[in-house]
């Protein structure tokens, strides 16, 4: 299933910018409102599925305010498409990707950062060379994170773009069709173990990178 | 020239001070709790003053009236920490070229190669941080201010971390670049021998205000009086003039009589000078024998302060030399001190830590 490879790479792509900056501002900024952020950013991972789905759908859907919006401007339509997959698989993702980002931010020594702005570095240029790699075995932990929660959302992609073959049928949204039809069962279990593979192939992935990334800094 | 006028509250505790530093090295030193990391954050721009001015040659870096403050990263400072702070994941050569490379290249004033020779780095270059000894972290992070092209260097407690003997290595470094950087620099410590060796100008701090400003000899021997809680001590001027190798000595000529020291690497002929911390000096009116103290100096008593509390300060002029001594009440009505009397100083040659002996510049 090509399909929910490519859902779960864009999905993954497209909130790991967003996810980072988010991390950053529950981790380093005191602001008016921090705690409402923060809780918004967990709601989709305490909130059932299905609701999440039902929301993207009112708001990003053809008749939605933003889905029309974006439609009207960009040409851009998530409803029933791979696309609206996409977005229902970054948002399920983010909260586990924001999670794992900001929890390696917040290990990072601020006094590092105090060290480089006495050095002359202004805040990004900080947070360029010197928070952001230091927190990068997180950012990678997120990403594997958001990755297999992307590949397996079924709950919020099944009412938001429904289970189309070709167009929004993700690897879970198959099997879960299998196992429906009569004879499906072999067809269910070849799918259940590319899914295995692909979630381990993931998981040994992200371990390689982070024990080089480890050696790379000595444990520092 | 660096202008400080500020007024700072922080928690239950506030600042205050009104200094100028200039050329040379500037020792801020105190007791702990005294306010001196306080006052070396406000000047580096990692806190905020809530009143008053700091300005360096003339360019305002805040100033509270105005609403005035310049960020850390714009003041073209250099900072060593009491930790290294080094950067985990690069190597000695990109931690020192960090501040570098965010200076135009006309303002680069160090050169790599300058800096590696001048603190012995060249060996090291190629490695990560974590493996470095404790004092080559710190040499690092010496260093790495440098190549930032500071206008001002501050350090704080740089060497509190280390063990003598890594201070002693590190010691000289620190003199060299004040005789050869040429800027100034602003130098936390609550170690006296630290300030007696490097100060060119000494700066006391004690809970949040200035008590004494001036050269080191003067301040650090008027330290004692009131509350205590400052080792400090007495130079003596002396020229080496053998090495006792079998004891592990080396004798020194001072004016008012010789002085036996803890070996060093220096050659006779070489003009020192000597650090005695106040505690540690022993008075007797008469000649003593059956004593182990080495160090014998005759005088007599200038003057005779009352502290508070138990303690009084007697001030012996030893052949030129004032000396500053701190005894009981008890022991000075017992043994009748007065001005004009003659008395021996008495100390132990492993008084007088390893740094506080060094070459007279």
């Amino acid at each position: 299933m090509l399909l929910s490879l490519k859902v779960a790479a864009v999905a993954v792509a497209f909130s790991l910018p967003v996810g980072i900056a988010v991390a950053w501002l529950l981790s380093r900024r005191e602001f008016w409102g921090k705690t409402l952020l923060n809780g918004l950013v967990h709601l989709p991972l305490i909130m059932p599925p299905v609701v999440t789905g039902y929301l993207l759908l009112i708001t990003f859907g053809r008749k939605g305010s933003v889905g029309m919006l974006l439609e009207s401007w960009f040409g851009l339509v998530f409803s029933f498409r791979w696309t609206g997959a996409a977005l229902a698989a970054a948002v399920m993702g983010f909260p586990l990707l924001v999670r794992s980002i900001r929890l390696s931010m917040d290990a990072v020594d601020r006094r590092l950062e105090a060290a480089a702005s006495t050095l002359g570095a202004p805040p990004a240029y900080v947070f360029l060379t010197v928070t952001l790699p230091l927190a990068l075995p997180g950012v990678l932990a997120g990403m594997v994170l958001g990755f297999a929660k992307a590949i397996g959302e079924f709950g919020a992609t099944i009412t938001f773009v429904s289970n189309i073959p070709g167009e929004t049928q993700t690897l879970a949204s198959a099997i879960y069709t299998y196992t429906q039809v009569p004879g499906g069962d072999v067809a269910a279990m070849r799918l259940t173990l590319i899914s295995i593979a692909i979630s381990f192939a993931a998981l040994i992935a992200s371990e390689v990178l982070a024990r080089r990334l480890a050696a790379r800094m000595g444990e520092g | 020239m660096l202008d400080i006028a500020i007024r700072h509250q922080q928690g239950g505790f506030s600042l205050e001070a009104v200094l100028q530093i200039g050329e040379g090295l500037t020792a801020l030193f105190g007791p702990s709790g005294s306010g001196k990391t306080t006052l070396i954050n406000l000047v580096a721009g990692l806190v905020r003053p809530e009143q008053g001015q700091i300005r360096l040659s003339g360019e305002t870096w805040s100033d509270s009236d105005h609403g005035v403050f310049l960020p850390a990263h714009r003041r073209r400072i250099g900072y060593v920490f009491q930790e290294p702070r080094l950067f985990p994941h690069m190597t000695v050569r990109q931690n020192l070229a960090y501040g570098e490379r965010l200076l135009p290249r006309t303002e680069r004033r160090e050169s790599l190669p300058r800096i590696a020779d001048l603190l012995h780095l060249s060996p090291l270059l190629d490695r990560r941080p974590q493996h470095l000894s404790g004092g080559e972290k710190q040499r690092v992070a010496l260093g790495r201010a440098l190549m930032a092209s500071p206008r001002l260097l501050l350090m704080d407690e740089p060497l509190s971390a280390l063990d003598s003997e890594l201070k002693l290595q590190i010691l000289p470094d620190i003199e060299r670049i004040r005789d050869e950087v040429g800027i100034p620099i602003l130098y936390v410590s609550h170690s006296v021998e630290e300030v007696a060796r490097l100060a060119t100008r000494v700066v006391v701090l004690e809970r949040g205000k200035t008590i004494a400003i001036g050269a080191p000899d003067a301040v650090l021997s008027n330290v004692p009086r009131g509350a205590g809680a400052l080792p400090a001590g007495n130079f003596i001027s002396a020229t080496i003039t053998a090495h006792h190798q079998a004891d592990g000595l080396t004798e020194a000529q001072s004016g008012t009589g010789p002085l036996f020291l803890r070996a060093v690497d220096l050659p006779p002929g070489t003009e020192i000078r000597v650090f005695v911390p106040v505690a540690d000096i022993v008075l007797a009116t008469a000649e003593v024998s059956g004593l182990s103290a080495l160090n014998r100096l005759a005088g007599q008593i200038t003057d005779i302060q009352r502290e508070n509390g138990s303690a009084v300060a007697v001030v012996v002029d030893c052949s030129g030399e004032p000396m500053v001594v701190e005894v009981t009440r008890r022991s000075a009505t017992q043994l009748g001190l007065a001005i004009g009397k003659p008395v021996h100083l008495l100390f132990k040659t492993v008084s007088i830590a390893r740094e506080g002996l060094f070459r007279r510049g």
